[in-house]
């Protein structure tokens, strides 16, 4: 199995952004990494020239690099933009919109379906492996079992060898993605005069309930699960299933967290999960719940 | 333009058709539909009855085979397909690239729509749908109203908007938040914050609390008016502050916009909630018969009547609308 690093789904500043992609290039555990802003297209500390900078510092240091595209394409100058990234050509591109998925299959360049894309059954999958997915991020609330379900029908046997299985494993999970900009409205300015204020919360902005949880985390447009999401208790029950596990950065302990994954790829370690991690959707639970016992799902 | 109206019985069609809907919605009684809702939705039997009532009017009727199927049993989406058509229905309102390709290979005559919850939002979305030969695509309720004027201008394509009911606040489709808390999402399960989920406390202070999955979503004082726990309209709190992070109790209303809508080639108005009761959908499908018929006969002098506006209101979430994310500053 290999260890991938999603895109930095927060909005850093850019010195930040290329000291953590220098220490990505120094570290041995990380096998992919995806670079581009997937949330926000008025985020503008980073260019596509600025990413495909980093992208060539990687690459020579030995890591896969693929482009990640915007999640919610709303208007025509953000497509030009994907069209922009698709025809960089060098790497291989993550889609997260349909939008994308059609762009690359008409270019006939190989894609990776990110977790955004709505792919739940077989057919789907064949289909977009036929439009020329190579790798495939399950969309992050299925389970194990929904994912061996899939993978053990007919008409994906055939295939199986064409695409990988990349699995969302460690960070705050993207949720939902809309009009409105949830990090200015918190701190009541207008979406268009947001001043781009992301920028003041590297880990976006906690949401409480009235009774002191933890439920989300505004990330602009994007809403995030309050809990961080870690599967690495359950590493070892992924092998035949899934072909890459993807930590999203976060901004302590990325690297941390990576040679944890590296070292408990066969288990060996059970992690006990913090009052705010869960592991619920790969347990077919909700997705904020939190199993401290593995066993009970060994197939 | 076309008025097309939600039915979650058959009271309610009869009510839509009556009231001058010029076609209506409806979805099937399993997980197939993404408004899936105990004691709600069609089964074959009265789907039949359903197509009979709307035909003899000479309107249209379309099903909404909306949700994404699972890999153990994908041949419940495919009967749920198979069903509607031998129902003799209009048009499939289908999501799933499986069954928008097995439809198209299958029953290619009948006409498709792209579901909202396909979440198709720009033209590259819109044509990557084009091969499964749809007709219409319904966008999400994410765009402001230059996008939608700019899609419409753009794109060789049938478009389907919102023009009231419930505010879905992020794209559809995309929006996993019911699972976060629940396990049950609109694209899994055909739910959203479901009711078997929902817990009230009323406290000795006369304090209402309202729960998901033991997750407090908001909490009334004894004077204010307790609304369904929908976890993205819940009281929370970011920093110090205490308010509705992601949306209020409000609903989508366009009647200010239909002459704009009209001008733009939209082709059909869709309102929303196969939920609501028959009366409810007898009272806003007379208000926007009215408006788009007076809208059609002469756009420059249509004006939202004070009379529609009470009515509205008084339907609406917390007696509020608003034009969402059609209008720029709601952003």
């Amino acid at each position: 199995m290999k260890i991938s690093l999603g895109p930095i789904l927060y909005y850093w500043p850019k010195e930040k952004v290329e000291a953590f992609y220098r220490d990505v290039a120094d570290s041995s555990d990380i096998d992919v990494v995806y670079l581009g802003e997937t949330v926000c297209p008025k985020r503008s500390e980073l260019f596509l020239k600025d990413y495909l900078d980093i992208a060539h510092q990687l690459r020579e240091a030995g890591k896969q690099v693929r482009l990640s595209t915007m999640t919610l394409l709303e208007s025509p100058g953000m497509v030009r933009d994907l069209v922009r990234c698709i025809d960089s050509g060098e790497f291989m591109v993550e889609a997260n919109d349909m939008g994308a998925v059609f762009l690359a299959q008409q270019k006939g360049v190989p894609f990776v379906a990110g977790a955004a894309i709505n792919c739940y059954n077989q057919h789907t999958l064949k289909y977009l492996v036929n439009a020329g997915m190579q790798c495939w991020v399950m969309p992050v609330e299925l389970s194990r079992e929904w994912l061996a379900d899939i993978l053990s029908q007919d008409v994906v046997q055939d295939i199986r060898s064409c695409f990988d299985v990349e699995v969302f494993a460690f960070g705050h999970m993207p949720l939902a993605w809309s009009a409105r900009c949830f990090t200015a409205r918190s701190e009541n300015r207008a979406k268009d005069q947001c001043g781009l204020c992301c920028i003041n919360y590297p880990c976006g902005r906690s949401v409480t309930s009235q009774d002191g949880h933890q439920v989300f985390i505004l990330n602009g447009i994007q809403t995030q699960s309050g809990h961080r999401y870690n599967l690495i208790n359950q590493l070892q029950h992924m092998h035949g299933l899934v072909d890459v596990v993807r930590l999203s950065p976060q901004v302590e302990d990325t690297l941390l967290w990576a040679k944890r994954f590296r070292n408990n790829l066969n288990g060996g370690q059970n992690y006990c999960l913090g009052e705010f991690e869960s592991n619920g959707y790969w347990l077919k639970l909700p997705g904020m719940s939190r199993m401290e016992s593995v066993s009970h799902y060994e197939s | 333009m076309e008025l097309l109206c939600p039915a979650g019985s058959l009271p309610a069609l009869k009510a839509a058709i009556n009231q001058g809907a010029d076609a209506v919605y409806v979805g099937l009684r399993d997980e197939t539909n993404a408004r899936h809702f105990a004691g709600l939705n069609f089964n074959k039997d009265n789907l039949q009855e359903a197509v009979r009532y709307v035909h003899a009017s000479k309107r249209r009727i379309h099903v909404a085979i909306n949700t994404f199927a699972h890999p153990d049993n994908w041949a419940l989406w495919q009967q749920a397909v198979d069903a509607a058509v031998h129902a003799g229905v209009d048009v499939l309102i289908l999501a799933d690239i499986s069954l928008l390709a097995y439809a198209a290979e299958h029953h290619p005559h009948v006409e498709k729509h792209l579901s909202v919850q396909a979440s198709a939002t720009n033209p590259a979305a819109i044509d990557f749908y084009r091969q499964f030969g749809i007709k219409r695509v319904v966008l999400p309720r994410v765009l402001s109203m230059p996008q939608v004027r700019a899609l419409s201008r753009t794109c060789d394509m049938e478009l389907e908007v919102f023009a009231f009911g419930s505010l879905c606040i992020m794209a559809e489709g995309r929006c996993y938040l019911s699972s976060y808390m629940t396990g049950e999402s609109p694209n899994t399960a055909g739910a959203c914050s479901p009711a078997t989920f929902v817990r009230w406390d009323e406290q000795a202070d006369g304090t209402l609390e309202s729960r998901l999955n033991g997750v407090m979503i908001d909490r009334f004082r004894e004077d204010e008016k307790a609304g369904y726990p929908t976890l993205c309209k819940g009281r929370f709190s970011v920093g110090d502050e205490l308010y509705h992070v992601l949306e209020e109790p409000t609903s989508l209303n366009t009647l200010e916009l239909l002459p704009e809508l009209y001008q733009e080639n939209i082709a059909s108005l869709k309102i929303e909630g196969r939920q609501r009761s028959p009366a409810y959908v007898e009272k806003i499908t007379r208000i926007w018969r009215q408006a788009i018929d007076l809208v059609k006969e002469s756009p420059d002098h249509y004006a939202v009547r004070e009379e529609w506006n009470q009515v509205v209101s008084s339907l609406s979430e917390g007696c509020q609308t608003t034009l969402g994310a059609y209008h720029r500053k709601w952003k």
